[in-house]
């Protein structure tokens, strides 16, 4: 996938600027919005929040456990508690704080997991965050977001705030484009948005990698006449099965991209679901495979993968070419 | 409640967490001996907590880390009308909500544990609540000594000496023996109070089975202005049922029938002494 410009990278925002500025949104007419974080006020984009509220930020200091069961205990005075921290800490550091504090004791923290993924690039994998959906789709009640562009990032934000159920987003450093200026589009928890229809191929993105998939659909309709539809399936669990079925009735091959483990992430839930529904299309899981990573920026990773325009491109013209 | 009243009482409770264990065959029998009393004192002398202000957000908390002696918890909480005590005939059965650790289907309960070295930051963030509310309510936290090499402990007591929280009052119940053997020969926490004190918090040893000296401990809280508060309760595992007294198989004993009605025996006397 190219670099954007300096243009687009002035026009477009990073979800996690979208996330700082709609907390202080949120917080200018609601005293119960409460900021935790473990020393990520920075790293978190936090800083005019903390500066603008300081009597609804507290700072944990570098300890992602009693981040996780501090927040919890706030949570359960009813404050909404956002707990911030890199999201490769704060679901393997704390993932029983997670599992224990917040979903079994059913505390509605919103966890937010910055600089998910390969954000963090060529600082490697102690900072990638590559497990997440997989560790965190095993805990019962606990809803695993990736908003794919600042709308989605906002709107996650609003939808965290205004949910009494423990919630999990994450959230990529780099500027994202808006998916679609689509006025009537919307947003929920559980349903998947379909931003770009074609009948050939059914690409399922989330988060980051949603926009480089309209870039390949767009590639693959200019130069080969494949029309693919492009899904932002931004909720991990609870999954869209509807949308999958009515994506896989089709017929037309299917391909998943995540920033993320091959394993026990978005991909393997399709393929779950596609399985054991009956569903047999030709069916292909993008994401990092189960290696440390490649030394590299966020896109020199996400292209040395194939997480790119060409290399989503690529894999689905093979899928549809081997269908024909 | 007098001491005599509140040593009475205990006898009961522990009649009661034995009848229960007997009838699940099930239950960390020991350790529930061990913090009764601390429970009783708590829940009959010290909390602004009952079934009528559970819901109230200015109630007294109670955390229990150690969790698993959540029959000593279930006895109690009955007695102070959250539930009706019948309901502990399902203790650990099919489909029952009285589970083997505490979880808030049961009512009267905070906070669900059970994986050890999680009640300090829970209650950490629930005080730490309170001083951004200021409202006056206090969060008691139980732990067990075997818990305290957890380093999650260690987070928390470290904040809550940062956001001088005055308002916290953690007990250790220091029974000296875990599952597997004693907790000096496993992972020595001591001394404890030091350690604890340079952490920022404020100190008090106490016989954990003294009802007197329970109430003047927690009569004194805050220890100090601007601190969290410690008491390292000094209790015998099995406490009231000689043949279980400091004897490290009974962390988890079951009594037969015959131990059963020995330790009725026991405790039959020892309400007659206190009468």
């Amino acid at each position: 996938m190219a670099e954007m410009t300096q243009n687009e990278r002035a026009t477009y925002k990073a979800n996690l600027d979208v996330f700082s500025g709609t907390l202080q949104d949120l917080a200018s007419t609601d005293r119960t919005i409460l900021v935790v974080t473990s020393d990520s006020r920075g790293s978190g984009k936090l800083v005019p929040f903390g500066q603008k509220y300081p009597a609804q930020i507290v700072e944990i200091g570098i300890a992602e456990q009693n981040l996780v069961g501090v927040a919890a205990g706030l949570a359960s005075t009813g404050k909404k508690v956002f707990a911030v921290s890199p999201a490769c800490f704060l679901t393997a550091r704390s993932f029983e704080q997670i599992k224990t504090d917040v979903a079994y004791s059913d505390n509605p923290v919103k966890l937010i997991g910055i600089s998910a993924g390969v954000s963090y690039g060529a600082l490697g994998s102690t900072h990638h965050s590559l497990h997440d959906f997989a560790a965190l789709r095993a805990v019962h009640n606990l809803i695993v977001v990736a908003p794919a562009d600042n709308f989605e990032a906002e709107h996650a934000i609003r939808l965290a705030a205004e949910t009494d159920h423990p919630i999990y987003i994450r959230f990529g450093k780099k500027a994202m484009p808006y998916l679609t200026e689509d006025p009537s589009r919307r947003f929920e928890f559980g349903k998947g948005s379909v931003v770009r229809e074609g009948g050939d191929l059914a690409i399922i993105g989330t988060g980051e990698t949603v926009y480089p998939a309209v870039l390949a659909a767009n590639r693959l309709e200019n130069v080969y006449g494949i029309r693919a539809t492009v899904v932002s399936m931004h909720t991990i669990k609870p999954l869209d099965y509807e949308l999958l079925a009515k994506l896989a009735e089709t017929g037309a091959p299917i391909i998943t991209a995540e920033e993320h483990s091959i394993y026990g992430g978005l991909g393997e839930a399709c393929a779950s679901f596609l399985l054991q529904n009956g569903f047999r299309n030709p069916f292909k899981i993008m994401g990092i495979p189960d290696e440390y990573t490649v030394t590299g920026s966020q896109i020199e990773i996400l292209n040395h993968y194939g997480l790119s325009e060409e290399g989503i491109a690529e894999t689905g013209l093979k899928l549809v070419q081997k269908q024909a | 409640m007098t001491d005599k009243e509140l040593a009475l009482k205990s006898v009961e409770y522990r009649r009661k967490i034995l009848k229960y264990i007997v009838e699940a065959k099930a239950g960390h029998t020991g350790g529930s001996l061990s913090c009764v009393d601390i429970l009783n004192v708590l829940y009959n002398h010290v909390m602004n907590v009952s079934p009528e202000n559970f819901r109230s957000p200015v109630r007294d908390r109670y955390i229990q880390s150690k969790g698993h002696t959540v029959e000593a918890l279930y006895v109690v909480l009955a007695d102070q009308g959250f539930f009706p005590e019948s309901d502990l005939l399902t203790l650990c059965k099919y489909g029952s909500h009285y589970i083997g650790h505490p979880t808030k289907k049961v009512n009267g309960i905070e906070q669900n544990t059970g994986s050890l070295g999680h009640g300090m930051s829970l209650s950490v963030g629930t005080a730490l609540a309170a001083k951004l509310d200021g409202l006056a309510y206090r969060v008691f936290t139980l732990l067990g000594d075997g818990e305290l090499p957890e380093g999650s402990n260690w987070e928390g007591a470290l904040l809550a000496s940062h956001y001088q929280l005055d308002n916290l009052c953690a007990i250790v119940d220091k029974n000296g023996l875990q599952i597997s053997g004693p907790t000096t020969d496993v992972c020595n926490t001591d001394p404890l109070d030091r350690k604890f004190e340079a952490f920022g918090w404020e100190v008090r040893h106490v016989d954990g089975h003294d009802f007197g000296a329970l109430k003047e401990a927690f009569a004194a809280l805050p220890f100090a202005p601007g601190k969290p508060s410690l008491i390292i309760a000094h209790t015998v595992k099995g406490r009231g049922i000689s043949y279980m007294e400091n004897q490290l198989k009974w962390h988890h004993g079951v009594p037969n029938a015959e131990q059963y009605a020995q330790a009725l025996e026991e405790l039959e006397e020892a309400t007659a002494v206190l009468r």
